[in-house]
């Protein structure tokens, strides 16, 4: 048997063992009670209804903008901690994967100076602006 | 600490928490992921691979929406439809959404009964989630084909911008890829688990190694990603 089984074999059938709270939750591997996943999936659900009814209701400018960012962002926060289990990975890897992604706006910020700039030089000698 | 990497990490003292914990697990001997098998931190690293690629069409997406001088279509508009005479903006768009939540919802239900061993529950609801996510491509393909008979492509459209085309074949396309390639696995896994294999511990057939029902969850977190790809596409696509 694989290292990786013979780990998860301990974790689903030895009782916990932790002494931290996480530790417990490891030793069942990621059992978490049915009602916790069902009151996130509402969530998710009125929270798509709300992004949805911002377009239904024409919100418009920064109101719409800051809302959509809103719900997004509470929508992906829940699936990435409850439904992917990252609330209750180690820090070591909570780091890992959800850091590099944040350095991605520096990339954003990048190009929407690029494109200002692009813009700009459209304008000025090409078309009537927009 | 040498005791802590000599020793199996499920009956190590308790590890440290916090930042000292991060120090300590990466600092630390063989692993630094401590209580996550391989098959799931590298499942992680493929997501995060994958975030970039996304990452990348969206910023694509953004830079051509912003650098154009001719207006971008409007999405609510193009993306409405007339259902029983009603005008209604955005409507197939907010249906797919709802059908990629609850296969989400039914996937995360899977990996639970995965956990608890009760093989016949997490085998249905994995097929729910598949079927949940074929119904979803069959919605694309729908929307693909009354944006090609309205002429959209991805050189041109008749309402606009014309990168609009190139942008939303490019990051739907892509997308529905992953739901289709997430649909073969979430099937691929759910035989397995219906026949028993992580039961009875059968040798998988490429691999010869005995398999566990930590899968499930693996196969969860591609097919919550993918949910977690449209929740930006549906944003930042379709809403904006």
């Amino acid at each position: 048997m694989t290292n990786a089984a013979v780990h998860m074999e301990e974790r689903l059938h030895a009782p916990a063992h932790g002494a931290v709270a996480t530790e417990a939750v490891h030793a069942k591997g990621q059992q978490h009670p049915i009602k916790l996943y069902l009151v996130v999936w509402g969530w998710l659900f009125v929270l798509s209804t709300f992004s949805y009814l911002v377009d239904y209701f024409g919100l418009h400018g920064y109101l719409r903008w800051s809302l959509i960012l809103l719900f997004m962002m509470l929508k992906a926060g829940l699936i990435v901690a409850v439904f992917m289990h990252m609330a209750w990975e180690r820090l070591a890897l909570t780091y890992a994967i959800l850091l590099p992604p944040v350095v991605v706006l520096v990339f954003v910020s990048i190009m929407v100076l690029e494109s200002e700039y692009t813009h700009f030089l459209r304008v000025l000698f090409f078309a009537t602006p927009s | 600490m040498a005791e802590t990497v000599l020793t199996n990490p499920g009956q190590s003292p308790a590890p440290l928490e916090g930042w000292r914990g991060i120090a300590a697990d990466w600092a630390s001997d063989q692993r630094a992921f401590k209580n996550v098998s391989w098959g799931k931190a590298m499942m992680w690293i493929f997501l995060l691979s994958d975030t970039f690629i996304f990452s990348c069409f969206l910023l694509s997406y953004m830079t051509a929406r912003m650098s154009t001088t001719v207006p971008w279509p409007n999405p609510s508009e193009v993306f409405a439809l007339n259902i029983a005479g009603n005008h209604m903006p955005l409507i197939l768009i907010a249906i797919m959404t709802f059908v990629l939540i609850s296969s989400s919802g039914t996937m995360a239900m899977a990996v639970n009964f995965g956990y608890r061993r009760d093989r016949v529950r997490t085998a249905i609801l994995m097929l729910v989630t598949a079927a949940f996510g074929a119904t979803f491509v069959g919605m694309q393909a729908f929307e693909w084909t009354k944006l090609i008979m309205e002429g959209v492509r991805p050189w041109g459209n008749p309402w606009g911008a014309p990168q609009f085309g190139a942008s939303f074949f490019m990051i739907t396309g892509f997308h529905g890829t992953h739901v289709t390639f997430g649909v073969i696995f979430l099937i691929a896994i759910a035989r397995k688990v219906f026949r028993g294999d992580f039961d009875v511990e059968r040798r998988g057939f490429f691999t010869s190694r005995r398999g566990n029902y930590e899968i499930v969850e693996i196969t969860g977190l591609y097919w919550h990603f993918v949910d977690l790809v449209w929740v930006f596409i549906f944003a930042f696509f379709y809403l904006w």
